[in-house]
């Protein structure tokens, strides 16, 4: 039963894995593509396994991270609004990415990762510890605690931002606010490549603790009754999120919505066993990301829209058609 | 076996300290703990169960402390039912039954044949066989209370702790719910009780401890402990002792006559 649910949403992952390439503002020549694996160089080709494929890949895989974390995050604070972001990490992220941007003395690329990507992660990061510190409490973590720090540390980021962005010159205000619509406009698979060591032991954690977070849904104290380590699992499924969300939007900045409505549309589809409902967002979230992807590469075809615009603006609306149509079943 | 031993815990919003020197729970007994709003017995049961650490003491479980094992080795002899279980989704009697084989399995938690039968004959001691693809949104009070009861059943404990499992109940329920305890220690299970219902606990209990103000008042049999002079020392005055009519043990009704005016 749960094993074909997911074998479903796989099925729709991989279809859109193998179809979304072939959408941009080029068309291509399959038999290029083709071709172009035996040796024979092209520009539909080029095109095709340095521009698109990567870029989808990247598109999956940080869509279903947002998703997945924010499925998880839902169930650890117990309240349906959490997304990975509401947490403080994108609030940092930024600050980091704005200090790279508007501050170009500061810059500390290192290996392959980019000045933005770094500063951002180390804001990120930063933030995530903070939090975490601040929540420590004599009887364990408070994760009420660890919810209004994160909020709070959002808006302390915020606001140090809008400050730095009144000095600012008016250039850096455009990178900034580009950084912010979220993009997964990339060349090549260094971003995704250098994402899967983070992501990897993050998504591993969480996957690992499904059970466990049925459990919690019941209550912590019914949870702990029944035999979870409470404190553990939500220490664990915090910091595994937070560093997967951390580097998330380090790369791709804070691309919105996906992380707070995959999961609820999962639930409304597919039930809420938390063994069901976070894989089936991991593969929802990514074919979301991706799709939406494929919409802002063409919709102003040549131009291409920032994906979190695109994600917002559907996502938004159809999530609403979803809590209209579906009752609770 | 489960051991309590020179527990203190005092709450910095709270002008008492919980302190219980020595208490023990048996298999095959029921056990009552009464006492009036507020007089530590929630935090008692919490403790008990090891979800809650005392500021001191030990709590031993089969001789070892229980924050020594690991929670999930712990709740394969210790049931824990707290007074509210709000849960954030809603799931079906059964899928809450099945989550409470949490203990026995490991990684996905998938359910073997044996879990299975143990998830059958608790939804049917529960009788909630008929409801088990029921919603939790759909129940009552009481039935939310027996899937509950069940799900923590199929943990197979040999101690159970329950805080306030009739609250939500009817009088013909609570009766029921009571004849089901009853039958589960007949079969060896161990139950403690947190209750404020002092008629039922008399009735169906082996021993009964009072608890006010974080402090043991009594211990021991119903008829030991319910004395007109120790319900009148926790509960106040307006009370009247009687006799239940079929087994003789102490009931308790408000007493009417002589009701005092209040005294400003």
């Amino acid at each position: 039963m749960k094993g074909k649910i997911i074998v479903l949403y796989s099925l729709v992952f991989l279809s859109v894995a193998v179809l979304t390439p072939w959408f941009g503002a080029e068309s291509l020549d399959p038999s290029d593509v083709w071709l172009y694996l035996r040796g024979e160089a092209s520009a539909d080709g080029d095109i095709f396994w340095l521009q698109r494929i990567p870029r989808v890949m990247l598109a999956l895989l940080a869509g279903g991270t947002l998703a997945l974390v924010g499925a998880s995050f839902q169930v650890l604070f117990r309240n349906p609004l959490v997304e990975p972001y509401t947490l403080g990490m994108s609030g940092g992220a930024a600050l980091g990415a704005f200090l790279a941007i508007s501050l170009p003395a500061l810059w500390i690329g290192w290996g392959p990762f980019s000045s933005i990507q770094v500063l951002a992660l180390i804001g990120a990061a930063a933030s995530l510890a903070l939090i975490y510190s601040l929540s420590q409490r004599p009887q364990g973590m408070s994760v009420y605690t660890l919810l209004l720090a994160g909020v709070t540390i959002s808006i302390i980021c915020g606001g140090t931002i809008l400050f730095l962005s009144y000095l600012a010159s008016p250039h850096v205000l455009v990178l900034y606010h580009r950084w912010m619509m979220g993009g997964i406009d990339v060349v090549g698979y260094r971003d995704f490549l250098s994402l899967i060591p983070f992501l990897i032991p993050g998504l591993i954690l969480l996957l690992y603790h499904t059970n466990a977070l049925n459990q919690i849904s019941l209550g912590e104290e019914m949870a702990a009754g029944q035999g979870v380590d409470v404190k553990g699992v939500q220490r664990h499924v915090f910091a595994g999120g937070g560093l997967a969300t951390a580097a998330v939007v380090s790369f791709v900045g804070p691309i919105g919505f996906v992380g707070l409505i995959v999961p609820h549309a999962v639930r409304r589809l597919s039930g809420f066993d938390q063994r069901t409902v976070l894989p089936c967002s991991f593969l929802l979230g990514g074919t979301a990301l991706a799709l939406c992807d494929a919409i802002a590469r063409t919709i102003l075809s040549p131009t291409e829209l920032p994906v979190g615009i695109i994600t917002a603006v559907i996502g938004g609306p159809l999530f609403i058609y979803l809590l209209v149509t579906l009752r609770w079943r | 076996m489960l051991e309590l031993k020179d527990i203190q815990h005092t709450f910095s919003e709270s002008n008492w300290t919980l302190h219980i020197s020595s208490l023990a729970l048996f298999p095959g007994e029921i056990f009552s703990i009464i006492g009036p709003n507020g007089s530590g017995k929630s935090t008692l049961l919490r403790i008990a169960s090891g979800v809650m650490k005392p500021l001191e003491g030990t709590i031993l479980l089969h001789g070892k402390s229980i924050f020594d094992l690991k929670r999930r080795i712990v709740a394969r002899s210790l049931g824990y039912l707290p007074q509210e279980t709000v849960s954030l989704y809603d799931f079906t009697v059964e899928e809450i039954v099945r989550m409470g084989r949490y203990a026995h399995t490991s990684g996905f938690g998938t359910l073997v044949k044996r879990d299975i039968v143990v998830v059958e004959e608790c939804l049917d001691l529960t009788e909630m066989i008929l409801l088990r693809d029921r919603r939790l949104s759909r129940l009552s009070g009481g039935e939310k209370k027996r899937a509950f009861l069940a799900s923590v059943l199929a943990q197979k404990p040999e101690i159970l702790l329950l805080d306030e499992p009739t609250s939500a109940l009817d009088v013909h329920h609570q009766v029921q719910f009571f004849q089901l305890l009853r039958r589960l220690s007949r079969e060896g299970m161990g139950i403690t009780v947190v209750t404020h219902d002092i008629n039922l606990a008399s009735l169906f209990s082996d021993r009964i401890m009072v608890l006010s103000d974080g402090r043991l008042i009594a211990s021991g049999s119903p008829s030991e402990v319910l004395t007109a002079s120790t319900v009148r020392t926790v509960y106040g005055a307006d009370i009247l002792m009687g006799s239940h009519p079929e087994s003789g043990r102490p009931t308790i009704l408000p007493k009417l006559v002589g009701e005092k005016k209040s005294e400003g």
